[in-house]
């Protein structure tokens, strides 16, 4: 029995995961490393892995602060209810529920020409759908919980007494943190911005509804590859999706490291 | 107490750019959906919603997804079990590499799905010579979502597996249980609020799912056009209140599934 669980397991795991892994480091080298390197380095595949490193950034550090603050005040803040924190934490898992395009079409509908605040920012020179801004505002909207989330569990086991003690010693605050705070919740933080990088390199739904997909404007790395693939340029998808699976499995890697790390802490 | 800044007027700031923040970005837009998607008032809502092709894309979806469900519960108890149970070279691979479908961006995977399965592989190709289609079809899509939510029931199962004491199953095998009998009476149980929960969220990715399926599904409307890839098209030709209508229903059930998962997760500590 135990040999034909273990079997198929590994049956499930080479299937599901290990061969179209393969398969996309095949695809992509098909026409050989002439092919490849057209592929990516076309002009268009250059602006598009562009716009996605912007945006990870972007929406890494702001996430990252801001997730941070967020589950800090939710577990210690004595201004908040505990009525109002339950239900603000219960709040903070509606974007795992909505379907990117979901997402998406959120920030058109608030914020697309066609409305009060679009039309108020786009007159002011300033434009948020189909541009940067809801790009980013699209992906800081999917991948808000991932920080909260990572950093939160952490802080209620820590409990509050040590962070006490400090400031009752009379530390100061920002001191308390840096020094009591951050070294418990350090390796949570670094898997909350491993998950969101991975998470904000990958998000195709929410930005593509916003961005209206303009090549060698708004366009991604992973809206790129739907185009190409829609256009029947699989060769050209292959070497942008190289990219980010490459991308993607290092990160996975990372996860692993911090989750070890995190464990010991 | 734990302010961060000791002055007044910065914690007070700090504090409402936060919550502003978390307002913005999350709150509202959740709000606007619900108030767009009424606000030609009820009769154009209930017109979007019982168009046929936006239901049978809701139910299509709904179906689709409970297969792809079931397939990954009894999956993610096999693997999740095996991962945990058993020790076998290249575990720690395999362990680490259950995480791949979170780490891998899902227009990626509907890419691979179409290499792998397509009209022009070796799979496809069979495929089409024993007469029946995978890509482009409801295959195609299962596939897609089995591989999205693939993480979903193994990540929700091997905590309880890890925690579960062997007293009791020792204390079975004493008694002259059989294997299987153990398995069913013991240990089966104690995993069924990790299943449950797990397949909840894997269903809940499913019926959201975008990226991976609107490239391998074919989006022929009322066969195999599901919700997500229909609110996309109702976007992209100018009718946001339909598109609204229809997020509306899909969101409404997400909520519904996360807000029992919360429970189900919040009242096991308390068992």
């Amino acid at each position: 029995m135990r040999k034909l669980w273990i079997t198929l397991t590994y049956v499930v795991f080479i299937l599901l995961l290990i061969i179209p892994l393969v398969e996309i480091v095949r695809g992509s080298w098909s026409e050989g490393w002439s092919g490849f390197t057209e592929g990516l380095l076309r002009q268009q595949s250059l602006h598009a892995l562009k716009m996605t490193a912007l945006i990870v950034v972007i929406v890494t550090v702001l996430n990252t602060l801001f997730g941070v603050m967020l589950a800090l005040y939710l577990v210690r803040a004595k201004w908040i209810g505990p009525r109002i924190k339950r239900l603000l934490n219960s709040l903070v898992d509606l974007p795992f529920a909505v379907s990117p395009v979901i997402g998406g079409l959120m920030i058109v509908l608030i914020l697309g020409p066609s409305t009060v605040i679009g039309t108020f920012f786009e007159a002011s020179g300033f434009k948020i759908v189909y541009a940067l801004p809801g790009m980013v505002l699209a992906t800081l909207f999917v991948t808000f919980p991932l920080m909260v989330r990572e950093v939160l569990p952490v802080l209620q086991e820590i409990g509050a007494q040590q962070e006490e003690a400090a400031s009752t010693l009379g530390a100061y605050s920002w001191y308390t943190f840096w020094q009591v705070t951050w070294p418990s919740i350090r390796w949570g933080v670094i898997y909350g911005v491993v998950l969101t990088v991975a998470r904000s390199l990958g998000e195709f739904g929410a930005v593509l509804v916003v961005s209206g997909n303009i090549m060698n404007k708004t366009q991604t790395a992973t809206t790129l590859v739907y185009q190409d693939v829609e256009n029947f340029n699989v060769v050209a998808a292959n070497g942008v999706a190289l990219v980010l699976a490459a991308f993607s499995v290092g990160l996975l890697l990372l996860m692993e490291w911090a989750k070890k790390r995190k464990e010991v802490h | 107490m734990n302010a961060m800044f000791r002055n007044k007027w910065w914690s007070f700031g700090f504090r409402s750019t936060v919550m502003l923040y978390f307002i913005i970005l999350i709150i509202i837009p959740i709000f606007g959906i619900y108030t767009q998607s009424l606000s030609l008032g009820w009769q154009p809502f209930w017109e979007s919603v019982s168009d046929p092709l936006a239901w049978k894309a809701v139910l299509l979806t709904v179906r689709l997804a409970v297969i792809a469900t079931i397939i990954n519960i009894f999956l993610g108890t096999m693997i999740g079990w095996v991962l945990i149970r058993y020790k076998f070279p290249g575990k720690r691979f395999l362990n680490s590499l259950v995480d791949l479908p979170f780490a891998l961006p899902t227009a990626v995977a509907g890419l691979m799905i179409l290499l792998l399965l397509g009209p022009r592989s070796f799979v496809g190709g069979l495929a089409t010579k024993l007469g029946f289609d995978i890509v482009f079809h409801e295959p195609a899509i299962i596939i897609a979502m089995v591989f999205v939510t693939f993480p979903f029931v193994i990540r929700a199962v091997q905590p309880l597996l890890e925690e579960l004491d062997r007293s009791e199953e020792e204390a079975a095998y004493t008694m002259g249980a059989s294997k299987a009998l153990t398995f069913f009476r013991i240990i089966l149980p104690s995993m069924v609020p990790g299943i449950i929960s797990g397949a909840m969220l894997a269903f809940s990715r499913g019926i959201a799912e975008f990226g991976a399926v609107v490239l391998v599904a074919g989006n022929i409307p009322g066969k195999t056009l599901i919700a997500s890839v229909y609110i996309f098209g109702e976007i992209e030709s100018d009718n946001p209140q339909g598109a609204a209508a229809v997020s509306v229903i899909l969101l409404t059930l997400s909520f519904v599934i996360l807000w029992t998962v919360n429970l189900i997760q919040s009242r096991r500590p308390g068992q």
